[in-house]
């Protein structure tokens, strides 16, 4: 057993006729497991089902329709506090799918408010969220200093009476990555929302969800972003490769490509179908559950927890890095 | 999972997974007379672990865990594995439901109709649901009363009733052929024993009621009585619920609704006869 149960159901909703009761147990202990429960009850909306089922996804659906307001609220509320400034505020990930109405947002989880304003005017952005009730969440020292040396966002900031975390981002890879995309073209060519918020224009959502998942960590939640991949590259990918290679991220774009057509049968370019030598183990990585939605794997898990802090900077600085968190950590045990 | 049951719990089904078979051996006894879940398909998954292969042997202790986790869940010894799985389904519970909102607070019926008592721990809310169940009332719950934002009826969940320290030999001499689980000693909460609910609340744990009073009752006090007026009923609701933030409207509407058909009122007692006597009274007047 693994998670292509869930895979298949996103993919082909019809084949859940074929489920018993053991089936639909264990693909909602992996839909809740991977943060998919919400998408995969839009999929399945309207099938016929078992009783039980049909109710756990309708709650699914409701608790999907919330989080959708709630996120949708936040934007709201950061365009309040930065709109007025006149800088750009481009929303990502989730609550921009949502924003533009785009298929990916269908039920989607939405957990922190995530943006991007430009690099010249990030202080100003954090002092204008400050002032607006956000407030720092870690308040190490070192932590701190690291964020604003080398990463792509501001140390995160949560609002007080909301309790809702926003990330400001200024690029979409840490300094530290050897990748560097071209952030001011992402929001120069990105697109103009009624309300004055902005999304990336369709090429570059996809270059952005490939970068997130493939460049930068260790590919937890890899079957929802490969969802989102599917779902921007069915609705529209042109220049998607231009637009990759001036990023630097052809490499993640076609990984992403091929992995998507694999698990849900995306459309993508001819030119692009293959499957490399790593393939597979990026895929057995990303299906890596039980029947119960536990992880399973383990030495693949933690071989692609080390390549993504590998890939988020150079050897030595990875060294120090982790030497001064793991005696932080010895410290305060 | 190495060992696993299922069970159903008012509306809620329940898969729950362990690495030990004591867990579910004690949970398959004490729920024996439970449904399955509906259609076979739970609600929520469970799951009993130990933190590393080894300590499934060595010193076992129970981690807790399911499709809703909170990051900090202390362990348990594993001879209070019950408790660790009651802890779980009430974590999930708590985590994860939206389809009802949920209330921290005991209920029992009578005639189809529902008495909801809410406090903090240690007011007596399970104690005095056990001692009405042991009068004739019908049981719904002594954890959580589930309320339907769609019909505003109450749905009960009548798990295993967790009596705790001097509830127990309270219930030992009131129910002496009821089913008790095992005297777990030294839990973070003390003592605790599970008390299985009657035949008729379990026969009967599918059947909604209405709602017809909501008592906050507090021990330790001469006998006296408030009415608690709906704005304060609903603040302390709000209070008194895991999910009402969750739910947003939904949870706004079913509660106001709620508070304003249903009376309330404050109760402090000095023991449990007293309460026992204003509680028939208050209900009778309700």
């Amino acid at each position: 057993m693994n998670a292509r149960i869930l895979a298949d159901a996103l993919r082909d909703p019809a084949s859940t006729a074929t489920l018993d009761a053991q089936g639909w147990t264990a693909l909602f202990a992996i839909a809740r497991a991977e943060q998919l429960i919400g998408t995969l009850a839009h999929r399945l909306d309207g099938l016929p089902m078992p009783r039980a089922a049909a109710r756990l996804l309708e709650d699914a659906r409701a608790s999907a329709a919330q989080g959708r307001a709630a996120a949708l609220w936040e934007a709201e509320m950061a365009r309040r506090a930065l709109g007025p400034s006149g800088m750009p505020v481009v929303l990502l990930k989730g609550t921009a799918y949502v924003a533009a109405g785009l298929s990916a947002g269908a039920g989607r989880s939405i957990g922190d408010l995530d943006i991007l304003v430009p690099r010249e005017r990030i202080e100003e952005a954090e002092a204008l969220l400050l002032a607006a009730g956000w407030e720092w969440v870690k308040p190490d020292p070192y932590d701190d200093l690291y964020y604003r040396r080398w990463m792509h966002e501001l140390p995160p900031l949560i609002h007080r009476e909301r309790d809702r975390m926003i990330d400001v981002h200024h690029t979409i890879l840490p300094l530290t990555a050897r990748i560097a995309p071209d952030a001011a073209a992402l929001i120069a060519d990105s697109e103009l929302l009624a309300n004055g918020l902005r999304v990336l224009n369709p090429a570059d959502r996809i270059v952005h969800a490939a970068a997130h998942l493939f460049a930068d960590g260790d590919l937890a939640g890899g079957m929802r972003n490969l969802w989102d991949i599917h779902c921007l590259i069915e609705e529209g990918a042109e220049g998607l490769a231009a637009r990759a290679a001036q990023h630097g991220l052809t490499a993640a774009v076609r990984r992403a490509a091929r992995q998507v057509r694999r698990l849900y049968g995306t459309t993508i370019d001819a030119a692009w179908h293959g499957w490399d030598a790593a393939d597979p183990l990026f895929q057995r990585r990303m299906l890596a559950r039980d029947g119960w939605g536990r992880p399973t794997a383990r030495v693949t898990r933690l071989a692609f927890y080390l390549r993504g802090h590998a890939m988020r900077m150079p050897p030595a600085m990875l060294a120090r890095h982790l030497w001064t968190k793991w005696r932080k950590g010895a410290r305060s045990a | 999972m190495r060992h696993a049951t299922a069970l159903r719990i008012g509306p809620i089904g329940f898969r729950i997974g362990s690495a030990w078979l004591a867990p579910i051996t004690t949970l398959n006894d004490l729920y024996r007379d439970y449904p399955k879940p509906e259609d076979g398909i739970p609600d929520f998954n469970v799951h009993l672990f130990a933190a590393r292969p080894w300590r499934r042997v060595l010193r076992p202790s129970v981690h807790i865990g399911g499709d809703f986790v909170i990051p900090d869940a202390a362990p348990l010894p594993l001879a209070q594995g019950l408790l660790a799985a009651e802890m779980a389904m009430n974590l999930q519970m708590a985590l994860g439901q939206r389809r009802y909102l949920l209330l921290h607070a005991s209920a029992v019926a009578r005639d189809g109709q529902a008495l909801l008592m809410t406090g903090l721990s240690g007011a007596g809310k399970s104690t005095l649901a056990a001692l009405l169940m042991a009068r004739g009332w019908r049981l719904m719950g002594d954890e959580f009363a589930l309320l339907d934002p769609v019909t505003g009826l109450v749905h009960a969940f009548p798990r295993l009733i967790s009596l705790k320290n001097q509830a127990i030999a309270v219930m030992e001499r009131a129910l002496p052929d009821a089913r008790f689980g095992p005297l777990l000693r030294g839990t973070p909460k003390g003592d605790i024993r599970h008390l299985v609910p009657d035949t008729r609340a379990i026969a009967t744990m599918a059947e909604p009621a209405e709602p017809r009073l909501i008592l906050f009752p507090s021990y330790g006090f001469a006998a006296a009585e408030r009415e608690v007026l709906p704005s304060e009923t609903f603040v302390r609701l709000t209070q008194a619920s895991t999910n009402y933030v969750a739910l947003a409207e939904r949870g706004f509407d079913a509660l106001t609704r709620l508070v304003r058909s249903v009376p309330a009122r404050a109760l402090d007692y000095p023991d449990t006869a007293t309460a026992l006597a204003q509680v028939e009274r208050l209900w009778d007047a309700a």
